[in-house]
């Protein structure tokens, strides 16, 4: 029996109910309005007092209403068909919903139940299972979509039956197993999970170990991504943090992309709409949209679903993560979530941490990180999340709560430069703000040398060297004047720009620019590198800045070509023409 | 005390709490929202806690006495549409300023929200003639985009003739906070340009209680989805000035004792602000809602929580700035940006564009990093010398906000300059553009 409770007070979506049975922290309900039910949820009890959040306006909603409590937290569903689907912050499938605009209390299901999947078995009669354990398989697009043991069952259980071979919708018994003491359950293709709570269906999870190829230079180059690893991107408005995620999205080796677009532009994500059911991944030839999931809870949608909408995100991330996938999860913008709370915080008039923020901001961030992570399954398969999230901060200031809470938990720092952007300097990511502490761990540094070139490290320090250096020159340029220094200052500074201009930058709008292997990136850095060797000579320091931009020049119409085309190798040719130069120069002088 | 007037209509007489902003009285069966008359003047339910039911007084209360006859309308704001309001001005309760009545159907005020998958993505350019635009920044329908201004720069003056050029078939005014000569203005220019009958307003004025603004944008907004949904039309919204609009939000979130966030703005600022600027959409169907407007700054700085914020919900905004080098102001290209330019530019513009738009910026920015070399006493290079002469060419020719020419008449100008001043590796365009263009325009 369902407690039942009335509405006694409203302050726009906090709303507080009275009853006289049992509610729980968290626990989902649902308000009887008109003829619609408003979704909220339990975020605080006093009393015979719940404090509920609504997911929805509350306009016209009155004192007395009924509330049930449905005895759960807030699920999601899991099970094929996820896949390609855009979701709403409370996973309901936007797609089936009527009309233009969305209706208040108009839920709809995450899946299609009537869909029949090709089945094959992949467990046996008599196999010992468990939370997890790969029962059967079915077809998901092209993903080889696992069937679980549901992560709600405890301990260890016998397998007694197994469906056959076959087509099946997806609530349809495929598995009956027998826990110890005999009993039996019926096992479908879906199950349900609160969003809440990690899922903790793995053996171990280990330090990253590998690197995520994003064909983005400036991280895969400078500062790698981990496989499993943890990364965010805080900048000013307008400085790319969307541009770098959907790029992410575009290019980055996984095999699955979840995108939460949490409180940010609808057009943004209509841009993804659009663009991914016709654009390509540029591994597998398949379209994009095969391979994403978005979880769209704009701005203008209700704030507290906005909340929700992370944490739906990362359990369909974890759910997929279980079948031995490599999921990348994008979160824009992860202050919008932190703001969902604090507007909620202040409703309750709870006592406010740093600007307004609740007190537990930190924890709530860390472990929503701590989600991610490269794991080993118990049949010895591995799955991964790689969680980048974007932060916003307010004036652009990185001394915010939001910042530097995620900065304590988050092991890539991709900060956006409101400078390098305004100077059309993409993707703005600073060099020398930003940092992987990837790089730092031995593991990673050996799969980097193994799997791209030979003291491959040490050419990405010496790169990173070179850039520090090039900025030092040039503070002193500016204090002392162009004739104020001596001629290697303006060298080491227009080193740093090769670089600069060469690596850092990539026109994330041009079809071959916009992504590069590592195998290119392997190949442009030593060829910068061997530029940057190189003992110039000028006459007059007048002479250094329209060289250098010639070699940039060079260098980056090979950038624009695809690799190693005829167009590439005549740019190349080019460029070697003009290192020749240098070269009679310096053979001139010594003579 | 309690009577019954009409079917819904309840009338109360006994307030038990009056602050600057609401009154608190005991009443029953109160919707969240609702609507309400105090003493003649409208209020709206922001908080019921029991049998208290708090209102806020657009108003302001004063001189509001605890007999004050309070009448719930049962209803939350709502407005009139129809063709007929057309041509009109209304005040921020969406009666008309002349008087009489409006034909047309009633609708709620800030409605929700269009599910995003029936959005369509936008990609029709408007053309604006102002090369700072539509060379920089292009603007494409179902964009919302700020400018971002001191006050005392001709921000309104641009935007109503961005508004007249931008072909929009309604062009919907919404004036908070507006100073009497700047309603005036606008209604002069829409009426000399013969467009008064395309136009429709929604103004509160300095002369009016600031809090009255808060209805503003949502009935402008709702007369836009009237148009836009359902007579599928272009429609042109201009919010001026936002800043004035969240200067009420904080007004009332602190008589309301609520926790203030940075700069005493409400914590809700970002959700509040996104919830209107999120209207600008295109339909399927063809119907368009852009949204351009303005917040002004106070002494330039974009980091107070207005900007900030805004800058954060809207797709770029569009910086002014006084270019003392030839006197006259233009649309600052560093800090401008348009976030949807992509979407259109060298897609329905010609196909160098970008390219030639990067470079430019990219030239004037060497300009300025010159500038500051000059101002610290340092010798220029040859290379300075000739940046800083683009750079003045480049003010004058495309910056400035008196230019009005069509975008392939932009890049001959553009590549006009580049070509006078520099070499085609040190402007970095494609060199396919290169060949192309360069030689060709020279
Ligand atoms: N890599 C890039 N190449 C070219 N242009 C870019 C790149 N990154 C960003 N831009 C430009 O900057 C604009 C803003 O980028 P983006 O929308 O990603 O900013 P943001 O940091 O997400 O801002 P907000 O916090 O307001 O959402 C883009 O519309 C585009 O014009
Ligand atoms: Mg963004």
């Amino acid at each position: 029996m369902n407690t039942i409770g009335n509405v006694t007070g409203i302050i726009a979506n906090l709303v507080i109910v009275e009853t006289e049975g049992t509610t729980a922290q968290n626990e989902i309900c649902f308000i009887k309005h008109g003829g619609t039910r408003l979704m909220a949820e339990v975020i605080k009890v006093v009393g015979n007092k719940s404090f509920i959040q609504v997911f929805e306006s509350t306009r016209g909603l009155k004192t007395g209403s009924e509330v049930e409590f449905m005895g759960h937290m807030l699920e999601v569903t899991l099970g094929p068909g996820i896949l390609s689907k855009n979701f709403d912050g409370l996973q309901n499938d936007l797609n089936k919903m009527e009309g233009v605009f969305l209706k208040r209390g108009e839920y709809t299901e995450p899946l299609d139940m009537d869909k029949k999947f090709e089945y094959k078995p992949l467990a046996k009669e008599g196999d010992k299972v468990q939370a997890g354990s790969w029962l059967g398989e079915v077809r998901e697009n092209w993903i080889p979509h696992k069937i679980m043991v549901p992560f709600k069952f405890a301990g260890e259980y016998t397998v007694k039956s197994l469906k056959k071979e076959g087509k099946y919708t997806p609530d349809e018994t495929i598995a009956v197993l027998t826990d110890g003491d005999g009993k039996e359950h019926k096992v479908t293709m879906i199950q349900k999970w609160p969003v809440k709570v990690p899922i903790k269906a793995y053996k171990h999870k280990p330090r990253p170990f590998k690197i995520m190829e994003t064909g983005i230079r400036v991280m895969d180059t400078l500062n790698p991504m981990a496989e499993g690893g943890t990364g965010f991107i805080p900048g000013p408005f307008g400085s790319g943090k969307t541009v770098l995620q959907h790029n992410l999205s575009k290019n980055a080796e996984a095999d699955l992309v979840v995108i939460a677009a949490c409180g940010e532009r609808a057009n943004e994500v209509v841009e993804i709409f659009t663009e991914f059911p016709e654009l390509e991944d540029p591994r597998s030839g398949r379209k994009l949209m095969e391979r994403t999931t978005i979880i769209a809870n704009t701005s203008n949608m209700p704030v507290a679903a906005r909340e929700a909408s992370v944490y739906t995100a990362m359990t369909i991330a974890e759910y997929y993560r279980a079948m031995g996938l490599k999921v990348l999860l994008l979160a824009d913008s992860t202050s919008r979530w932190a703001q969902a709370l604090r507007e909620m915080s202040n409703r309750m008039e709870e006592l406010p941490g740093p600007d307004g923020f609740p007190m537990d901001l930190s924890a709530i961030i860390a472990n929503f990180y701590a989600r991610a992570g490269f794991v080993y399954l118990s049949n010895g398969e591995s799955g991964s999340i790689t969680f980048i999230g974007t932060v916003s901060p307010a004036g652009g200031n990185l001394k915010e709560p939001v910042t530097e809470s995620t900065k304590k938990v988050a092991r890539c720092f991709y900060a956006l430069s409101q400078q390098r952007a305004d100077s059309k300097r993409y993707p703005a990511i600073d060099p020398i703000e930003s940092y992987s502490k990837y790089l730092e761990y031995p593991e990673i540094s050996e799969y980097l040398n193994e799997n791209i070139s030979e003291n491959w490290t040490d050419s990405v320090l010496k790169a990173k060297d070179i850039l520090l250096r090039g900025k030092e020159a040039y503070e002193q340029i500016n204090i002392l004047g162009d004739d104020g220094v001596p001629m290697d200052y303006h060298i080491r500074y227009w080193k740093s720009e090769l670089i600069d201009f060469v690596i850092l930058q990539q026109d994330a709008f041009d079809k071959v620019d916009a992504s590069s292997s590592l195998e290119r990136q392997d190949y442009m850095l030593h060829k910068t590198l061997k530029i940057t060797d190189f003992d110039f000579s000028f006459d007059s320091f007048e002479d250094v800045g329209p060289y250098f931009k010639r070699l940039i020049n060079a260098l980056k119409q090979m950038n624009y070509s695809e690799f190693d085309s005829d167009k590439f190798k005549k740019n190349e040719k080019e460029l070697e023409t003009m290192l020749k130069e240098q070269e009679k120069e310096e053979a001139k002088e010594e003579a | 005390m309690e009577k019954d007037t009409k079917a819904f209509q309840r009338v109360y007489t006994k307030l038990f709490q009056l602050t600057k902003a609401t009154v608190s009285l005991s009443a029953k069966g109160i919707g969240y929202d609702e609507l309400a008359i105090v003493d003649g003047r409208l209020a709206q339910v922001v908080k019921i806690m029991g049998d208290i039911v708090t209102l806020q007084i657009f108003g302001g209360t004063e001189g509001i006495a605890t007999n004050a006859e309070v009448i719930f309308a049962g209803k939350p704001p709502s407005l009139k549409v129809g063709e007929d309001l057309a041509g009109r001005f209304f005040n921020a309760y969406g009666e008309p300023m002349e008087g009489g009545d409006i034909m047309g159907d009633e609708r709620e005020i800030g409605g929700p929200s269009v599910n995003p998958v029936r959005r369509m993505q936008p990609s029709e350019f408007i053309p604006t003639g102002i090369a700072g635009i539509d060379l920089n920044n292009a603007l494409v329908t179902g964009q919302k985009i700020p400018f971002f201004a001191d006050p005392d720069q001709p921000y309104n003056q641009v935007m109503a003739m961005v508004a007249l050029r931008a072909k929009a078939d309604k062009i919907i005014l919404a004036g908070m906070g507006l100073t009497r000569d700047d309603y005036l203005y606008f209604k002069n220019v829409f009426d000399n340009a013969g467009a008064l009958d395309r136009i429709v307003g929604f103004i509160n004025t300095t002369e009016d209680p600031p809090v009255e603004r808060l209805l503003v944008p949502d009935m402008a907004l709702s007369a836009a989805e009237y148009f836009a949904v359902e007579k599928n039309e272009k429609v042109l919204v201009l919010l001026t000035d936002m800043t004035l609009y969240a200067d009420a939000l904080s007004i009332v979130s602190n008589r309301m004792d609520q926790i203030p966030s940075k700069d005493s703005m409400p914590g809700s600022l970002y959700s509040d602000l996104a919830r209107l600027y999120e209207k600008a959409v295109q339909f399927p169907d063809g119907g368009s809602i852009t949204i351009i407007a303005v917040t002004t700054l106070s002494g330039g700085d974009i980091t107070h929580a207005v900007p900030d914020n805004t800058g954060y919900i809207t797709e770029g905004q569009l910086f002014l700035r006084k270019d003392s080098d030839i006197g006259k102001v233009i649309v600052d290209p560093f800090r401008s940006l348009s976030r949807l330019k992509q979407l259109v530019i060298g897609k329905k513009t010609r196909e160098d564009h970008p390219q030639v738009m990067n470079a430019a910026v990219r030239l004037y920015a060497d300009a300025a990093n010159a500038k500051t070399k000059q101002e610290n006493g340092f010798d220029l290079t040859d290379y300075d010398e000739r940046s800083l002469k683009f750079a003045r060419d480049y003010s004058e020719k495309l910056l400035a906000i008196d230019v009005n020419i069509d975008t392939d008449q932009m890049l001959e100008t553009a590549y006009g300059l580049f070509s006078k001043y520099f070499k085609p590796a040190e402007v970095g365009i494609r060199q396919e553009f290169v060949d192309k263009f360069w030689e060709k325009e020279k």
